[in-house]
Parts: C-alpha cells; sequence; structure tokens
C-alpha cells in the first residue's frame, strides 16, 4: 500500500523582495523595457520640476498687484476673487448659508455611515434635500429670499451636478425597468425616450429646456431658468444612467429572477432586495464614469446664462482692474474639477470595497 | 378517488415554446407526502414539467391544481400557490449579496410576514438540520457546492412549503458533494412532506421513491413503483435509457 506524508508550505524564496529586485524586475528587465522607463523619467523630469516651480515655488501668495516681482503664477488674482469664484452673485452677508450647507452634507455624509437603523436613514435622505434647498434659497423662517439669478459659482456647479445626479438616479433605474418590461407599450416609450435623449447633444436639451419649453406654457407662468435646466439636465442624465443600469440587469443570471419568484416574492420585491441590489454593484464603477461625465458637462449651463464656476473665472477675466490673468483662473479651476472628479472616482472604489462579498 | 386527495393534479397538460411542443399531455397525480422521482433524457420536459408547477414556466393546454387550488395566469393565485411550494434549483440560485441567514429570511419576513425574530429563530432551525448552522453569517461564494444547495433546501423549507420541487439538485455538484445533498433530501423525505424530484441519482430513486417517472419527448411514457421500474422495464424506450445510464 502506498504511503505519502503531507507537505508543508515553505516560505518563498530570498531574493524575491527589495528595492533592487523591484528595480530590476519592474523598470529594467529588458533592453526595451529599460529604454521605455528612460524616456518615461525624463519626460516626468521635463514637464514636473517647472510646473511645480510655476505653481509653487515661484508663486505670488500675497501682497499687491504691483508688487508681484516672481515669475511663477500669481494666485493674489484667486484669493482676490475666491469668494466670487465659489458663490457667484450670492450675496456677501448670507454665505454663511453655503457654507452651513456643506457642513451639513459632510456631516449627512457620516451619518449614513453611522446610522444602523433603515428608516431613520430612508427620513434622513428625504428630508435632507429639503433642508438644503431651504437654507440657499431663503423665503422659509425668515431666512431672506435669493433668487436663483444670483447662485453662481462652485455653489452652482455643484448644486446642478448633486441635483442631476440624485435626480436622475430613480427615474434612470424606473426607465431600466421598463426597457426590460414585458408591457409593449411601456417598453416602447422607454426606449424611444432612452434612444432619443441619447441621440442628443445635452447642449440641444440646454436649449431646448430654455427656449422651447416655455413655449408649453400659458402665458405669465414665469418658469424659474435654473429649475428648467436642472430638469434637462435630470432627464438627460436619467437616459444615460438608464443605460448603465441595463448593463448591470443584464448580468444577472436568470436564475436569480427564478429563484426570488419561486420563493413567491413580488414583481418589485424581487427587483428591490435582490436583483437591483446586485445589478447596481456590478453597475457602480460605471455609473460614477457617468456621474462625472456629468459634473464635468454641467459647466454647459454657462451658455443659458447661469454663471457656474467656469463661467465666473470667464466674467472675473474680463475685469479691467485684473486684466491677463487667466492662466492662473483657469489652472485654478482645473484643479477645482479634479479634485472633485477624484474624490468621486475614490468614493466609488470604497463603496465598490464594501459591497464585495465574494470573499 | 376526488381530486381532493391530491396535493397535485395535472390534467392534459401542454406547453409550446413557439412551435414546438415541449409537453404533450402530460397526466399526473401525486398524492399527499408522495415521493416521486422523475428521470428521462435532456430536453425531455421533465423540468419543465415540475417547472409548470410553481409557474416559473407557463403552459397553454390543460389543468393543474395545487392542494385544491387551479394554478391559473393570476398573480394573487400564482402567490398563495407559490407560498406552499419550494423548489430547489441545479445551480442553487442563493443570493450571492445577502448573507446565508439573510437568504433564509427574505421569503418569512417578506412574503408570509413574519416577525424577523421569529424568522431568524426558525432560519437557525432549518440550517441546523442541514448541518451548517456555523456558517450562517458567510456569504454563499464562500461555501462549497454541496454547502450552498444545502442553504438553498434550508431556504425552502423556512417557508414551510407543502411541497417541494427538487430540479435535479446533484447535477452541478463535486462527485464528493452529492452524498451530503442527497442525505438531507432521504431526511426529508422520510417526514412525510410530498416531494417531486428530477435527478439522475437512481440510488436516491430506489431509496426514498413510492414512484418513478420516465419522460421522453415531452411525454410521460412510463410510471411504476422503484422496484418494477428498474427490475422489469416495459418500453423500450425505457429499457434502452436503463441499459445507458446504469450500464459503468
Amino acid at each position: 500500500m502506498a504511503t505519502y506524508t503531507m507537505k508543508e508550505a515553505k516560505p518563498a524564496p530570498s531574493g524575491s523582495k527589495g528595492i533592487i529586485f523591484w528595480l530590476k524586475t519592474n523598470l529594467f528587465s529588458d533592453v526595451r523595457n529599460s529604454l521605455l522607463s528612460l524616456v518615461g523619467i525624463y519626460l516626468i523630469y521635463v514637464t514636473i520640476p517647472p510646473l511645480l516651480n510655476w505653481m509653487i515655488f515661484d508663486a505670488t501668495w500675497s501682497g499687491t498687484q504691483d508688487e508681484v516681482v516672481n515669475s511663477g503664477a500669481r494666485w493674489i488674482f484667486i484669493i482676490e476673487k475666491f469668494d466670487q469664484f465659489i458663490y457667484g452673485f450670492y450675496p456677501e452677508h448670507l454665505h454663511w448659508r453655503p457654507n452651513l450647507v456643506a457642513v451639513l452634507c459632510v456631516a449627512f455624509l457620516i451619518a449614513l455611515k453611522v446610522l444602523k437603523n433603515n428608516k431613520s436613514k430612508i427620513v434622513l435622505m428625504l428630508l435632507f434635500p429639503f433642508v438644503c434647498f431651504i437654507l440657499i434659497s431663503g423665503g422659509w423662517f425668515g431666512l431672506e429670499t435669493v433668487e436663483t439669478e444670483k447662485w453662481g459659482g462652485l455653489m452652482l456647479t455643484i448644486l446642478v451636478a448633486a441635483v442631476g445626479i440624485i435626480a436622475s438616479f430613480p427615474i434612470g433605474i424606473v426607465l431600466a425597468l421598463g426597457r426590460q418590461s414585458d408591457m409593449p407599450i411601456l417598453r416602447t416609450l422607454c426606449i424611444g425616450f432612452i434612444e432619443f435623449v441619447r441621440g442628443v447633444p445635452l447642449i440641444t436639451i440646454l436649449f431646448m429646456a430654455s427656449v422651447v419649453l416655455p413655449l408649453f406654457f400659458h402665458d405669465g407662468i414665469e418658469f424659474d431658468k435654473l429649475l428648467r435646466a436642472l430638469i434637462g439636465i435630470t432627464l438627460f442624465q436619467a437616459a444615460y444612467i438608464a443605460e448603465v443600469v441595463r448593463g448591470g440587469l443584464q448580468a444577472i443570471p436568470k436564475g436569480q429572477y427564478e429563484a426570488s419568484e419561486a420563493l413567491g416574492l413580488s414583481y418589485w420585491q424581487g427587483m428591490i432586495l435582490i436583483i437591483l441590489p446586485q445589478a447596481l454593484k456590478i453597475s457602480i464603477p460605471n455609473l460614477v464614469g457617468s456621474f462625472i461625465s456629468l459634473f464635468k458637462d454641467t459647466t454647459l449651463v454657462l451658455i443659458i446664462g447661469l454663471f457656474d464656476i467656469l463661467a465666473m473665472v470667464t466674467l472675473t477675466n474680463s475685469d479691467t482692474n485684473w486684466l491677463g490673468y487667466e492662466v492662473e483662473g483657469y489652472v485654478f479651476v482645473t484643479l477645482i474639477y479634479w479634485v472633485c472628479c477624484f474624490t468621486m472616482s475614490q468614493y466609488s472604489k470604497s463603496i465598490e470595497r464594501k459591497f464585495n462579498t465574494e470573499h | 378517488m376526488s381530486d381532493q386527495e391530491f396535493m397535485i393534479t395535472m390534467k392534459d397538460v401542454n406547453k409550446w415554446y413557439g412551435d414546438f411542443h415541449v409537453l404533450k399531455d402530460v397526466n399526473l397525480n401525486i398524492k399527499k407526502g408522495e415521493k416521486v422521482v422523475i428521470c428521462g433524457p435532456s430536453g425531455s420536459g421533465k423540468s419543465t414539467t415540475i417547472r409548470c408547477l410553481n409557474h416559473l414556466e407557463k403552459f397553454q393546454q390543460g389543468q393543474i391544481h395545487i392542494n385544491g387550488t387551479e394554478l391559473i395566469d393570476d398573480v394573487k393565485i400564482v402567490r398563495h400557490i407559490r407560498a406552499q411550494v419550494g423548489m430547489v434549483f441545479q445551480h442553487f440560485n442563493l443570493f450571492p449579496h445577502l448573507s446565508v441567514l439573510e437568504n433564509l429570511l427574505i421569503a418569512p419576513t417578506w412574503v408570509h410576514k413574519k416577525p424577523r425574530k421569529e424568522a431568524i429563530e426558525t432560519a437557525m432551525y432549518y440550517l441546523e438540520r442541514v448541518k451548517i448552522a456555523d456558517q450562517a453569517h458567510k456569504y454563499p461564494n464562500q461555501l462549497s457546492g454541496g454547502q450552498q444547495q444545502r442553504v438553498a433546501i434550508a431556504r425552502c423549507l423556512c417557508i414551510n412549503p407543502e411541497i417541494m420541487l427538487f430540479d435535479e439538485p446533484t447535477s452541478a455538484l463535486d462527485p464528493e458533494m452529492v452524498s451530503e445533498v442527497l442525505d438531507v433530501m432521504v431526511e426529508l423525505a422520510d417526514e412525510g412532506i410530498t416531494m417531486i424530484c428530477v435527478t439522475h441519482e437512481m440510488g436516491f430513486a430506489k431509496k426514498v421513491a413510492d414512484r418513478v417517472i420516465f419522460m421522453d419527448a415531452g411525454q410521460v411514457i412510463e410510471e411504476n413503483e422503484p422496484h418494477q421500474f428498474f427490475d422489469n422495464p416495459q418500453s423500450d424506450r425505457l429499457k434502452l435509457f436503463l441499459d445507458q445510464i446504469l450500464s459503468h
């Protein structure tokens, strides 16, 4: 009879760790790889140091325009116009209101993480947008009203993006489910809407929202310009969300639908408890990708006369006291956009990790 | 015998996929507590037959009664019937985003509206029964195939069904894990639940079945009690089938 012994696991051989080893295997493993590495290092050398010099080491951070001696960026322009970039024309003595909303947003996100009770989470989610809206627009509880024409800057950018994302999400899910429905009329309507919107640029939809939409209403009904833009953006985004969610739904095995049906769950129970949680989890990277592009697309609202952060920079550049500061302004906006988008993509990665149930 | 004494009756059930005739005049009467094994070559309509019983598949002609209720295409009726019928699938179909315990709580809390605490007690009882209670807080993908199938069986038992349908429950399992699932099924059979099992496990059929049914090309070809079925097959088609599956 054959005998055998179970073998112990051994540690990996030495020499497969350390910096030198890493350099050898990853950067200089052969001639071609070494050449590419050298070219890469050279490119980093010619771009990064001058950029850092311009942005930080040679930059002017304080003083007046006449005192500028350094060759680098003149950030004094940004510091001078900072409030306009952030708040647009929002009255200065009321800046505490958007600030409070920003603080509340952070508190809201923390609360969602901390709270265990699902009911209180839902109440919070439903209540929060109204609190933010009342704080920013005023007119309630003795708060001074601020017309939407005065909203602007980064505040407007974030607001438009947030409303677009939050409102389009449920609409997009319903459209995706409708597109998969057995009911032919519902399905045709959903497909028609999705394909129409996806075949048209956002800028057209914004024009339609600001010019065509009012034609459908009787004279005298004033429809807020910002609200029209928000509706346009929401519907536009909903069509894209619908397609992303449809991709997720199609990836769910048929067995999951059958199991939830066989257990006696109704259509909506099965969707909400079983199918959508899985489909949305698969869709997170694409959803966030689509949210990020929406965030950047919000800048198109400037063509219907709303002043988001990019429009504010362009506007302040025409200030005769501050001519020739375009570069600083646009670099600043670039940084802001990058920070926001990068934060979103990192947040999505953390959500993905949280929902991972593979191991 | 009146219809009332049967748990399941199928009368002249016909089904087509497009032009393809999958079930041809299927007649089946199953008493309360009876254990029936359905076997046959692939594509013979055996899975389709049991999937008609909980309305996962619609049929175009004929009648099905489940525990005295006629199965028609009506949301309320279908829900009423599904509440009494548990189904175990070939590929387990556990919900991968929910822990084992949550998988077992879904139907009792949402369909049968039981209080969560009571549902947890029931769930833990059945997990204990399928010898997997220690895995309650793991996710399905962390379990072996045999363990997942036992969880799937426990998930059905949690709704306290009158009827259990098994659709090739061991076909997707590694050979080493088949017996742990069959053991659970044998135990269940001993308890008097009505059971219909589509399977190729002839050992299981001999051991627990009251009746074995052979289907081919959408028809019931032959049915008999297990001894007669295996030792004294009547039709040539069944003889050929048995030769092939028992030859090695």
